[in-house]
């Protein structure tokens, strides 16, 4: 990794709690190289999420060190962090959250533009529409609103968004998890172009293998708030050393992979 | 079917469904949502639907328990459930619902009522089958249910709230209210979507389970065909209403034909060799 755009080191991310402090995140590290695609794996409650909101800081952690580009974000004050938070945008889970109804998908995605400075309200339009078009969108697109989208497509509007502040990092928070497996492919496959296109770099929280094994070439397993084990994605994959790894390897079903009739044994050591 | 099984029971299957076509009245007009399908359901089998959202799957599990809102849908063709012919006779419906057929619903988290503890809510489902039993009786029966679907300590849970427990044991939950009625026939509606991965593994191997052990006929409604792989015996692939192609799992995974099944196949991400795949040894289970 000789060219690091991010860095996270010994990262604590603590939720007060009745019972006192809650460690959501607990010591995490790894690295990320500019225009690299890592992927957090885990499931429901291990950390992931809280992990990436602390990414694009939308909270603060409670120690650690977050080094973007050499700069460490972790405890920034928000007025030095706003130049930088073009820098790192996301792409929610949800598709129907976390788009305002109220706005077309041109208005939406031109949104950050005029946060970015472009103060000329006919060249955010045109750049608007220039992103639709990169994400896949038709013209016919641009003066529709989110409810007339389908979930798929409302996921390219929210690409387009993320995209439009021109970032070095997109932080995927479960960003196909809400698709069809059909759409699921296409948002992969276009997240794979515009990487190729742009050399954008990708965090990907997943929790789907397969997913995972598509669009990123590092992972990092998570699993109460704690990293079990990192490596290339092929290899943890392929040999998983951590047993928590390997229970997931085990329960993630691939149908081509399966043979025999009504095979119960596949699910053996996954028997609780 | 050419092995001997119940005598009772082999002469006709437990679900009998033809040419079902089911039209919602929705605020954009009359929708219709299945488009004449058949299928059967036999003892001991799992036959699933499978299909992206919108493709009717759940509807037609919905139109067979006759669980749409009446007068918002309007089904025609004929659904038999262990012979009675529930489109026909909506009493029949009733009679058979909880008893001969339990649903499994999708959404564990708000599938139970969260003011009533478990236990009231799986005695109500003991009740419905067995109005005799008094409350001591309901409660036994009700801890070996739970003891069943592997609720550890189940006395201790009987008194507890839904919030009090992980997606995962509510849904087994939701099994053993579905067993509550002794069915011969389970409706799954994505009963392991809502689920982590290693849970949904628990649960799937507990649904196979009870089926090796009691031969109680399933079907299955889910969009993934891992899951439809792994416990089917027939799968129906449905579009926008239709069945685009039927036939064995082993054969619809292996060699699909139609293109829709292709392409469906084609969109789920690999996950490649490792370290556990067994080797292929020809024959093994056919």
């Amino acid at each position: 990794m000789t060219d690091t755009l991010l860095a996270v080191e010994d990262l604590v991310i603590e939720y007060p709690t009745r019972q006192g402090p809650f460690r959501a995140v607990d010591q995490v590290g790894f690295r990320l190289a500019r225009g690299g695609s890592l992927a957090v794996v885990g499931e429901s409650g291990c950390g992931k999420s809280t992990l990436a909101r602390a990414l694009v800081r939308l909270l603060k952690p409670t120690a650690g060190r977050i080094v973007l580009d050499g700069t460490d974000i972790a405890t920034l004050p928000e007025r030095r962090l706003r130049p930088l938070r073009r820098r790192v945008q996301m792409v929610f889970q949800d598709p129907y959250g976390s788009l305002d109804p109220h706005l077309t998908a041109q208005q939406i995605v031109a949104e950050p533009l005029r946060l970015a400075g472009v103060s000329d309200r006919t060249e955010r339009a045109r750049r608007a529409a220039e992103l639709l078009d990169q994400v896949g969108l038709p013209k016919s697109a641009l003066d529709r609103r989110p409810a007339d989208f389908s979930g798929g497509q409302r996921q390219r509007i929210g690409i387009a968004r993320a995209l439009a502040s021109r970032p070095d990092l997109l932080v995927c928070d479960e960003a196909t998890s809400a698709l069809d497996v059909s759409v699921q492919a296409q948002v992969l496959g276009l997240l794979q172009e515009l990487q190729e296109e742009t050399g954008i770099a990708y965090l990907v929280i997943a929790h789907n293998l397969g997913v995972v094994r598509e669009i990123s070439t590092d992972v990092v397993v998570m699993r109460s708030g704690r990293v079990v084990e990192t490596g290339p994605t092929a290899d943890v994959l392929a040999s998983p050393t951590d047993p928590y790894t390997r229970a997931l390897r085990r329960a993630a079903l691939d149908p081509t992979a399966i043979h025999g009739v009504k095979p119960r044994r596949v699910l053996e050591g996954n028997r609780t | 079917m050419t092995q001997t099984t119940t005598v009772r029971h082999d002469d006709q299957p437990l679900l009998d469904v033809t040419d079902l076509q089911i039209e919602l009245v929705t605020a954009n007009g009359v929708v219709r949502a299945v488009d004449g399908v058949s299928f059967t359901v036999g003892h001991g089998e799992t036959v699933t639907l499978i299909g992206e959202s919108g493709s009717g799957k759940s509807t037609t599990a919905m139109g067979v328990l006759r669980l749409l809102p009446e007068g918002l849908a309007v089904l025609s063709g004929s659904v038999r459930i262990a012979g009675r012919d529930v489109l026909a006779d909506p009493d029949a419906a009733r009679a058979v619902r909880g008893r001969t057929v339990s649903l499994i619903p999708q959404d564990p988290m708000t599938a139970l009522s969260p003011v009533h503890t478990v236990g009231r809510q799986l005695g109500d489902a003991i009740r419905l089958r067995h109005p005799e039993l008094t409350r001591a009786q309901v409660r036994d029966k009700g801890t070996e249910l739970l003891g069943r679907v592997h609720i550890t300590k189940p006395e201790t849970r009987w008194k507890a709230y839904p919030h009090q427990f992980s997606g995962g044991m509510l849904q087994r939950i939701l099994i053993a209210i579905a067993l509550a009625g002794e069915p011969d026939l389970l409706v799954a509606d994505e009963p392991t979507s809502a689920l982590d991965a290693t849970v949904q593994a628990g649960v799937l191997d507990l649904l196979m389970e009870l089926q090796e052990r009691t031969g109680i006929g399933m079907l299955m409604i889910t969009h993934d065909l891992g899951v439809a792989r792994l416990v089917s015996d027939r799968i129906h692939v449905m579009k926008d209403g239709r069945f685009v192609e039927s036939g064995p799992a082993e054969q619809i995974v292996a060699r699909p034909a139609a293109p829709y099944t292709r392409d469906l196949l084609a969109a789920v991400p690999r996950l490649g060799a490792w370290d556990e795949d067994e080797p292929l040894v020809e024959g093994a289970a056919s």
